[in-house]
């Protein structure tokens, strides 16, 4: 009997050991490129019509791996680079690519209307879905949420958004795992969406 | 070059090796408008119906020091030089108040991630593989003004690169929490 209590403590000890070099709690976390942000507190969910009108929610890209962009179209370098990454991302997952999208909501609803939204992004994939808060306080609410910072600035005759260029990545759960920083790559983008498609 | 030049000019008198240089100053290619600079790649972004502005992207080699301080285009009523840059996670795009400066002999990439020239308030979109006109004003090291005109083709929006290259010494991914 006694014998067979140490026996039963000396597994119950390897088990912690081996647990505790897998890494503690989550001992198959995934490595990824972008910063990983399971469990986030933000990032929860949006309610924002799309350029057809129609309201989307994360419940309509289940199954699917969403990247969340936020920006505007009078950007010249930022936002089509990031659009553009987004393109590269989806031919390299290539029949997987399907499962991958962006969601671009505008931080400039101002002049961002939906038409040109909508022909803009055509121009990079016609799968991606433009957002558009119907007026400043939806997009003040969304940011907030996301944690987004965007601010309008006047150059000159015109103006321009300073804005946050991260990509915030869901996983086919409608689970918020990644934050794509700009300069990331769009090879490395492309095996961290693969791995959230593999179910990481 | 010079200095092959002269070396295999031997002894020829420093106003032969004068008249050599103007020479090759005439000679010079239109688009080394007065030798003061050269300007290659020249690209511009197409735009989609109603969009009003986009950018326009070259390498500029500099002659002799100079500054980059305005354009002027048929296709856009207002041209600003522009400099995007990335705080942290912020992209900040600025007007250049002061131009963009080019010290003699270095080329200034004007590309995705750094400079560029805006063309704003477009009253008709840029097609895909327009040839649009455009003028950029120098000074030089006197304050005298230049006027270099290139014709900068347009490349559809999504052919910008796959990977979002940041220029050397910006902010790397994992620095968040930059203070403001």
């Amino acid at each position: 009997m006694g014998k067979e209590m140490s026996r039963r403590r000396l597994l119950i000890g390897c088990g912690w050991v081996m647990f505790a070099a897998l890494g503690g709690c989550s001992p198959q976390a995934p490595r990824f490129h972008a910063q990983d942000v399971t469990g986030a507190d933000y990032g929860r969910g949006f309610s924002l019509p799309d350029t057809e009108g129609r309201i989307r929610t994360l419940a309509d890209f289940r199954g699917e791996v969403l990247g969340l962009f936020f920006g505007f179209i009078q950007c010249p370098d930022v936002c089509p680079t990031a659009l553009s990454r987004a393109v590269a991302v989806k031919e390299q997952l290539g029949a997987q690519g399907a499962r991958f999208r962006i969601a671009f909501v505008t931080v400039d609803p101002e002049r961002d209307t939906p038409s040109v939204v909508r022909s803009y992004l055509n121009a990079f994939d016609p799968s991606f879905v433009g957002l558009i808060p119907p007026d400043q306080e939806t997009l003040a609410q969304v940011a907030k949420e996301y944690r987004v910072f965007y601010r309008k600035v006047p150059t000159g005759s015109s103006y321009t958004m300073d804005h946050t260029a991260t990509t915030f990545v869901y996983d086919p759960q409608g689970r918020l795992r990644l934050a794509v920083p700009h300069a990331l790559g769009a090879n490395e983008f492309a095996a961290d969406v693969a791995l959230l498609l593999q179910g990481a | 070059m010079t200095q092959a030049k002269q070396s295999k000019l031997g002894k020829l008198t420093k106003k032969l090796a004068g008249m050599v240089a103007v020479a090759c100053w005439v000679a010079a290619p239109l688009a080394q408008a007065e030798g003061i600079v050269t300007i290659s790649d020249p690209w511009v972004q197409a735009t989609v119906s109603g969009q009003q502005a986009t950018g326009a992207f070259m390498k500029i080699t500099a002659h002799q020091p100079v500054r980059l301080v305005a354009g002027f285009s048929p296709v856009a009523p207002v041209v600003e030089i522009h400099e995007m840059k990335m705080v942290g996670d912020r992209m900040q795009m600025r007007a250049l108040a002061d131009g963009l400066p080019i010290a003699a002999g270095e080329t200034a990439e004007l590309k995705p991630g750094g400079y560029h020239v805006m063309l704003i308030n477009l009253p008709k979109p840029i097609e895909v593989g327009q040839k649009v006109p455009l003028t950029l004003v120098f000074t030089d090291g006197s304050g005298q003004r230049h006027e270099v005109a290139v014709e900068a083709p347009a490349r559809p929006l999504g052919q910008m690169g796959g990977a979002a290259k940041m220029p050397e010494g910006q902010h790397r991914p994992h620095h968040h929490g930059h203070a403001h």
